[in-house]
């Protein structure tokens, strides 16, 4: 298990080539950090997102797998995609294809005029970029690396809705011990933990941060958004760890457009898992690129001498 | 959390007299107070297969209502009339009219994903509410709305390079919408973001915006998929019983 993700497939993702670049770099100086090697998915396109998941499943399917037969093609058993939505489509295309043959019909026909391989299903493998971490290193070998303790700080781990939801497409999750659950996550609660942050109780870590309304239904976005920074801040914490750049950039978004709009202003900061564990590894603050970042935590890492 | 259940008892339904009294006894007061005797006769008989023939609508059958798709909802929380399993119910029943009191809010399903987790039965609520706002634009019964010009405006950058940019996403929704790009928060974030000269990134985002990420050899998945699209477009319009074309094609 440990030994074949030192070398996977990395599946950025369109969000992580613009607004979400922290993350993506974040992702990448770890995994170096750590001596895990990453191999970008040759000339992939976008995962179908929700939005044409709404316009028609089927392509949304096809897309995602193109994405998946790649890896294949290049040889690999495993693919990383830290995005949420994009593991979340990788994870439901693999279901989907084994379970609905409506489906595997589709995606067959859309490959073949596309002109290229279609996808078997079971051959590659989706892990997010918390399973990569878990599994490479783990919480024993990442505490034996840390440089830079996270002592003192306080984290709330949010991971939103795409990464426990629904539960059937992903079928190793709720396993009993050392597998996720997704009632309850704990993944980012373990590796900030071994990097020596408090992470604290937080009960709203998958609620919904209004993600897919973001800019079609802000209000709606907002108050969601605002009753997580309030309930991190009710739950003491100074940070919010996010693993997914459509929920993290949602966070900042409606941090301001709360403050804004709605009047209501909220301290709490909002970094990237990899951003906390890159400076727990010892590297800086711009190398895991938290300059790049919509909010502004410098004060915060300052205070606690990070990064 | 309770289930906030919508009330059948709305105020036109009320009857109240001032002074009543039956058969001697006096029941002025509250007691005075009766409900409009209810008699549904129009029901729409094609309502849940139009529905079930949407992506998404596919599993309504199943439903059993016991209501954990509400109970779970993010949106019921904070909108008591956000109510899927009563959505569900009417669509079952044909009661179109009864739906169509709640047309201009169904599209603001945030896709969560919480009642599909909750369901017992696989119905798979998220797809029924995208199914229902879908049907009732297509049939014209309520304007197109914010969310599906947006998931417009996504798939068509995705189905034209492969991939999409952030950058044009938001303008052009915004465009689509007529709403200005200087709203105060958006200004204040790339103000604080600017601020901070990640300079890499803004260049990035610079080149990204002249020129757009796109995958290579794209044009035959592109033609794939709008064929693909169009012909599952003419079947879902047949379907529901409408002439071929419509705003969409």
């Amino acid at each position: 298990m440990t030994r074949e993700y030192k070398r996977v497939a990395y599946y950025p993702g369109c969000a992580l080539e613009e607004t979400g670049h922290a993350y993506n770099r974040s992702t990448k100086e770890v995994g170096k950090a750590l001596g895990l090697e990453l191999v970008e998915l040759k000339n992939w396109n976008c995962c179908g997102a929700m939005e044409v998941k709404n316009i028609d499943p089927k392509v949304e399917t096809y897309l995602s797998a193109r994405n998946l037969a790649i890896a294949a093609e290049m040889g690999f058993e495993v693919v990383m995609a830290p995005c949420n939505g994009c593991y979340h489509n990788l994870k439901k295309a693999e279901y989907d294809l084994a379970a609905d043959p409506a489906t595997r019909e589709s995606v067959d026909r859309l490959s073949q005029r596309a002109g290229h391989k279609t996808y078997e299903s079971g051959s590659v493998a989706t892990i997010h970029a918390l399973d990569w971490l878990k599994a490479a290193i783990g919480e024993e070998g990442l505490r034996r690396r840390i440089r830079n303790s996270l002592a003192g700080l306080k984290i709330a781990n949010y991971y939103g809705c795409m990464y426990t939801r629904p539960r059937h497409i992903f079928p190793e999750k709720d396993k009993g011990p050392g597998s996720e659950s997704t009632a309850k996550p704990h993944f980012m609660d373990d590796l900030l933990a071994a990097a020596g942050a408090t992470c604290v109780e937080y009960p709203l870590k998958t609620a919904c941060c209004g993600g897919a309304h973001t800019l079609s239904d802000s209000d709606t976005s907002t108050r969601l958004v605002l009753n997580l920074l309030e309930g991190a801040e009710v739950c003491g914490a100074d940070v919010i760890a996010t693993e997914c750049p459509t929920c993290h950039t949602g966070l900042e978004i409606h941090q301001v457009r709360a403050e804004k709009v709605f009047g209501r202003k909220t301290r709490v900061k909002i970094l990237y898992f990899t951003q906390l564990l890159g400076m727990a590894l010892g590297l800086s603050a711009r190398r895991v690129g938290v300059h790049e970042n919509f909010s502004d935590s410098s004060d915060l890492l300052k205070a606690r001498r990070l990064g | 959390m309770p289930i906030h259940e919508k009330s059948l008892i709305r105020p036109e339904n009320l009857v109240t007299h001032e002074r009543l009294v039956l058969e001697g006894v006096d029941v002025s007061g509250d007691w005075s107070t009766f409900i409009e005797p209810r008699v549904v006769t129009d029901y729409n008989e094609n309502l849940q297969d139009e529905i079930a023939a949407l992506p998404g609508g596919e599993f309504l059958h199943r439903c059993w209502q016991c209501g954990s798709c509400t109970n779970a909802c993010t949106v019921n929380a904070i909108n008591p009339d956000f109510n899927p399993r009563y959505w569900i119910y009417l669509v079952r029943l044909g009661m179109e009219e009864e739906l169509l009191r709640d047309k201009d809010i169904i599209w603001q399903c945030v896709s969560c994903h919480k009642c599909t987790y909750a369901c017992p039965r696989d119905v798979n609520p998220e797809g029924v509410m995208k199914a229902t706002a879908h049907w009732l634009e297509l049939k014209g019964l309520t304007e197109r709305k914010p969310s599906m010009l947006f998931d417009e405006v996504f798939s068509e950058q995705v189905f034209a390079t492969g991939k999409i940019e952030d950058g044009r996403v938001l303008r052009q929704f915004f465009a689509k919408t007529g709403q200005s790009l200087f709203q105060d928060w958006l200004v204040a974030l790339v103000r604080s973001f600017v601020r901070r000269l990640p300079l890499g990134l803004m260049m990035r985002l610079g080149f990204a915006g002249v020129f757009r990420p796109r995958t290579k050899g794209w044009a035959r998945s592109s033609a794939a998929i709008r064929d693909h699209v169009a012909e599952r477009r003419a079947e879902e319009r047949r379907a529901l019983g409408l002439p071929a074309g419509g705003p969409e094609a």
